[in-house]
């Protein structure tokens, strides 16, 4: 029985993962990489490869660390802290765990390549402005022993520098996952100007060729090969989206120490203490809920739907609330852009879209739960 | 995995054990008030089986499972305790018994108690034999619990006490009161409360219910004119009553939020719950209830979470504040929405949906008792977060 606390690994590398992001990735990096347009850095993601970070869910055959999904979390929380900007949820977590599921020799190499840090991917799935893979539209026709797929993605994160695409479109009985390199013939890619100074593209397909060794899986069985990855993915992303809001809250608690009107420390008024310690209470709740999505993809895999859509609603409702609160208990200067909460407004929002939104995963803890 | 193997030992063990003691009368009603067995020397069984259930447990150490078995426990570890609720949910099996004996005194008396009070006090307790209340608040002492008056004056082998407590829970049914007493009316108010055990068929003490608004009568006002107090009967040091008083607050809390299985509706989704009464939910409903469900069981996995650090050697300390304002903010929401589902059925004492208007009212005192949200928040604000006062 796994606990819902963490170990002393996991804690070890909580620790180090801090350490190592306050000197390499501070929010001013962030800043630095918003103000020159960059949306990746190369050699910060090399460093993390060093570390094991894009290898986190890559067999340690395939060159590797393989701490697991918690272990994931916990670098993604300490990420979420700082605003870092990495391809790790997109390459990682979602394309590491994709892959996984199939581990054919070619999947083993391309898990290789990613534990290295020398090949990105990106997952190609919405269409519309909502997440609903169940919904894809775009078709993969039948061409001899390929397929010809003909369609548009949209808020594909990482789409634009992507190396490589994992694009979900429609078979002739169902859906079917493919891993095509981004360069190939008949993909143009529009990078987004988003909110949260990020990459992500709009992609269209204009009769993409793709053999069967394209194909990731089972033709038209995508999502046993995809479901597994998106909870990855929402897991690391509300991971994520809890160290934005503990993040958000450092800052906002710092202020409250700090800042004086009417002759004291505006932290000495109790309508702000009470905001401020409401925040603190969801935050630590919702931190339970990350725990326990993670021991769950670790331990129980086939039952996890339930403990991931927990832990995206929650994450996703808490960090909404952390910039509010943040935003509005630092005044003014919440509101400009020399002031580091904007930042974290923002990415908060992005991250409550992504892979589902608050109502995607109520509904999915509602089916769950008999209602 | 050899710690799993042990543990599925002690399941099976558990489960047929289990299935051979526990009446069928007893796998029915679980959560319900009507359901608990308060034991105490005036409480009459409501039925044969109810009394052979907790004989039955009280012989295993299963009313007080985690308790050291010298003192009437089954010294069961949190893994061992997590798979006896389990078992118990599984058949859907009553709690034996319930008390502030288990809950409050117990743990404090664990903490703070010497071997010889322990060997004392315990055991009647996990037998159901006595039944204890709690003497914390005053009409001048609410959310300011420290400012107790009731004062007890130091006679050489005794304390002679007078004054006045409220909000005294069962106190009209109770043996005994564990009660904060100011011993030193001289030292700064934390500084003279003494933790005191008072029997209550002693001379000098007077107590009678209040009627709440829930129409029933759980909480008391308590009277105590020249009572004598013999000088072994407290807890911890004389003048350091405030520490014990303190964590025991923070198990009423971890209690209160949930810990007794109450918050979630002994695990019952609360769409379920719902649907019991209205066969659609309408959107709004069914969305206000989506993410109060959500929050449950976030808080839920909050509690676990605080259980394995406890194990882990992390007490919850501070943070027990905050399970307390989660718990009790949520229940309310949780009873609204039972009310809402439950329409014009739900405005009848005693009507085709039960006693459910009785247990709405009574969740309105979750935010009030063992400190208010406001004083939680308050705490939160300055011992986690550091905040200034």
């Amino acid at each position: 029985m796994s606990k819902l606390v963490l170990s002393e690994e996991e804690t070890m590398l909580a620790d180090m993962a801090r350490g190592f992001l306050d000197g390499a990735a501070p929010v001013s990096t962030f800043r630095k990489m918003r103000d020159e347009g960059r949306t990746h850095d190369a050699k910060l993601w090399k460093e993390m490869a060093n570390m094991g970070w894009a290898g986190v869910l890559v067999p340690e055959s395939a060159g590797g660390s393989d701490m697991g999904f918690a272990a994931a979390n916990v670098i993604a929380q300490e990420m979420g802290r700082t605003l870092v900007i990495s391809p790790f949820l997109s390459s990682a977590v979602i394309a590491a765990t994709a892959l996984r599921q199939v581990s054919d020799e070619r999947a083993m190499a391309a898990l290789a390549k990613i534990a290295s840090g020398n090949v990105t991917y990106a997952l190609a799935v919405d269409e519309g402005i909502k997440h609903n893979p169940d919904a894809t539209a775009m078709e993969a026709k039948a061409d001899g022993n390929g397929f010809r797929l003909t369609g548009k993605k949209t808020f594909v994160v990482d789409g634009a520098m992507a190396d490589r695409l994992l694009v979900l479109a429609k078979t002739a009985e169902g859906l079917t996952l493919f891993d095509i390199p981004a360069d190939r013939a008949g993909i143009s890619r529009e990078k987004s100007n988003m909110i949260d100074a990020r990459d992500a593209a709009k992609i269209s397909f204009d009769d993409v060729e793709a053999t069967g060794d394209d194909v990731l899986g089972q033709v038209d069985s995508a999502m046993n090969v995809l479901r597994p990855a998106l909870q990855a993915g929402q897991a690391a992303l509300a991971a994520e989206m809890t160290g934005l809001a503990a993040g958000a809250m450092a800052m906002t608690v710092g202020y409250l120490k700090e800042r004086k009107q009417f002759g004291v420390e505006i932290g000495r008024f109790q309508a702000l203490q009470h905001r401020a310690a409401h925040l603190w209470c969801e935050t630590e709740v919702t931190l339970s809920a990350i725990l326990n999505a993670g021991r769950m993809l670790d331990n129980d895999p086939e039952n996890a739907e339930l403990a991931v859509s927990l832990a995206k609603a929650r994450a996703t409702d808490t960090a909404i609330l952390a910039v509010q609160e943040g935003v509005q208990m630092h005044g003014g200067i919440g509101m400009t852009d020399a002031y580091d909460m904007g930042f974290y407004m923002k990415r908060a929002r992005v991250g409550a879209e992504w892979l589902g939104d608050y109502s995607y995963h109520a509904e999915k803890v509602a089916a769950s739960r008999g209602f | 995995m050899a710690d799993g193997s042990a543990a599925n030992e002690f399941r099976t063990q558990l489960r047929e054990w289990l299935e051979a003691n526990c009446p069928a009368e007893m796998r029915e009603g679980r959560g319900t008030e009507a359901a608990i067995c308060w034991g105490g020397r005036n409480w009459a069984f409501t039925s044969q089986a109810q009394k052979d259930w907790l004989e039955r447990c009280a012989a295993k150490g299963y009313t007080v499972p985690t308790w050291p078995v010298e003192y009437g426990g089954a010294g069961l570890t949190r893994e061992q305790e997590k798979i006896f609720h389990e078992e118990m949910a599984r058949i859907n099996a009553r709690s034996p018994l319930e008390s502030f004996g288990i809950w409050m005194l117990g743990p404090a008396l664990l903490h703070f108690g010497t071997h010889e009070q322990k060997l004392h006090y315990l055991p009647p307790i996990a037998r159901g034999e006595v039944r204890w209340c709690q003497g914390y608040s005053e009409p001048g002492a609410g959310s300011d619990l420290a400012n107790v008056q009731t004062h007890g004056a130091d006679k050489g082998d005794h304390w002679l006490v007078n004054g006045q407590k409220i909000w005294t829970s069962y106190a009209d049914k109770s043996d005994q009161i564990f009660a904060l007493v100011r011993t030193d009316r001289d030292a700064p108010k934390h500084k003279g409360i003494s933790f005191l055990l008072i029997d209550m068929d002693d001379p000098g003490v007077e107590t009678r219910p209040i009627k709440m608004i829930s129409g029933i009568s759980p909480f008391c006002e308590t009277f105590f004119t020249d009572v004598k107090v013999p000088k072994d009967r407290i807890v911890g040091t004389e003048n350091r009553g405030w520490d014990v008083a303190k964590y025991l607050l923070t198990h009423e809390r971890e209690m209160i939020s949930g810990g007794g299985g109450g918050l979630l509706g002994g695990g019952r989704a609360l769409g379920a719950v719902l649907s019991d009464t209205m066969e659609t939910l309408d959107t709004t409903l069914r969305a206000d209830a989506m993410r109060c469900e959500i929050d449950g069981l976030a808080i839920g996995l909050t509690l676990e979470r605080y259980k394995d650090q406890s194990e882990a050697g992390q007490g919850a300390g501070d943070a027990s504040a905050m399970l307390k304002y989660m718990g009790t903010e949520l229940n309310k929401q949780r009873h609204e929405l039972m009310m809402t589902a439950g329409g014009s059925a739900a405005l009848e004492w005693d009507g085709a949906v039960g006693n459910r208007a009785g247990d709405w009212l009574r969740t309105k005192a979750n935010s009030i008792e063992g400190g208010t949200s406001e004083v939680m928040l308050s705490i939160v604000s300055r011992r986690v977060l550091g905040l200034p006062a």
